[in-house]
């Protein structure tokens, strides 16, 4: 087993826990409005994500047409095209196109989060690693969630919720020690989505999340272009986890 | 209309966008903008996702902000991502115990 793929599970572990609960919710809704539990599943097994398919519940729901449902998907979903493009600059250039189209599949917001976070160059095995790991844990959610929802107490699948986000953090904020830019940008990022939501509230957050990661990191590009070795193996290397 | 077919568009969709840049683009990006761009875009987005999201995820602010300053701390000393969450997990577990952070339904 590729050292790459044993650390992408063992870094998927929290992605686990997060997507179990955060499924779970999504599990109870899909059976609240008339899917099978079946369906509820194939459907989180193929997509992987978690706007799209609260927001998909609805289309679902009131009978809406195959491109009102392509629509909202490709808008809710939009930000992955970010993500990805972001990712293809850390993978080595060399690598398959097989490895490519399976690392494709865990481009989520937590799988590209712990991956931004490697060393260059990314490795498919690596995601492939975090894949395997973390794609039960929203399945086997959706289907605790759709089969016995009411039957976990809610202390519990509320504490797991905040996985996800202590794992943001966790690639986050680290380099931030090293890193001036950083360590400016990322609060001003927070503030800022904060005082986004506020005046905007109405914005839907797949929205928010694409309006402001192009103009925050839109505008760091512009008045801090990163110098070739900072983009590169060294920032990587030292942002990387051992 | 079944709702494999709803299902079967909306994968469709979501792993087109996955996947044509990580298998389209396969060189470095020359530009200095872009190669920036790209290089800050991951922070910016995983902390707008985090914040304020996370004040509205658990049963009180108290406890979302109680796990969020949790996890701060720890990001800075451990390298250990599932560290990060279980403590964080365990933070809003714990302050949830103590009477009126959750209020009443």
């Amino acid at each position: 087993m590729p050292d790459a793929f044993k650390k992408g599970l063992r870094d998927g572990v929290p992605i686990f826990l997060g997507y179990f609960s955060v499924s779970i919710a999504f599990g109870v809704q899909a059976a609240g409005k008339g899917l099978t539990p079946a369906a509820a599943m194939i459907m989180s097994l193929t997509n992987l994500t978690s706007a799209g398919q609260f927001a998909a519940l609805d289309v679902i729901a009131r009978a809406g047409t195959l491109l009102e449902m392509a629509l909202t998907t490709l808008l809710i979903n939009l930000r992955y095209l970010l993500m990805s493009s972001a990712l293809s600059q850390r993978m080595a250039p060399d690598a398959s196109l097989p490895g490519r189209l399976i690392a494709s599949y865990g481009v989520t917001d937590e799988i590209f989060g712990i991956s931004a976070a490697r060393p260059i160059p990314l490795e498919w095995t690596y995601m492939l690693g975090a894949i395997v790991m973390a794609v039960p844990g929203w399945v086997g959610g959706t289907a605790v969630g759709a089969l016995a929802g009411e039957l976990l107490p809610l202390s519990v699948t509320r504490a797991l919720g905040v996985a996800l986000y202590a794992m943001f953090m966790g690639v986050v904020l680290p380099p931030t020690r090293h890193n001036r830019v950083l360590a400016f940008l990322v609060p001003l990022s927070m503030l800022a989505c904060w005082a986004f939501t506020r005046l905007f509230p109405r914005v839907p957050s797949g929205y928010r999340i694409i309006i402001l990661a192009v103009a925050l990191s839109g505008a760091a590009a512009v008045f801090f272009p990163v110098r070739e070795e900072e983009g590169g193996e060294d920032a990587a290397a030292e942002n990387g986890r051992p | 209309m079944s709702p494999y077919l709803y299902i079967l568009v909306m994968a469709g969709v979501t792993y087109l966008v996955r996947a044509l840049p990580l298998t389209l683009i396969r060189r470095r990006f020359k530009s200095p903008f872009l190669r920036s761009f790209l290089y800050y875009m991951p922070y910016v987005t995983l902390s707008v996702m985090t914040f304020p999201a996370i004040l509205s995820e658990t049963g009180s602010v108290i406890s979302a902000a109680v796990a969020f300053m949790v996890m701060i701390v720890l990001s800075f000393r451990t390298k250990s991502l599932i560290l990060v969450a279980a403590c964080a997990c365990a933070a809003v577990f714990l302050v949830e115990l103590i009477p009126g952070v959750v209020p009443a339904v």
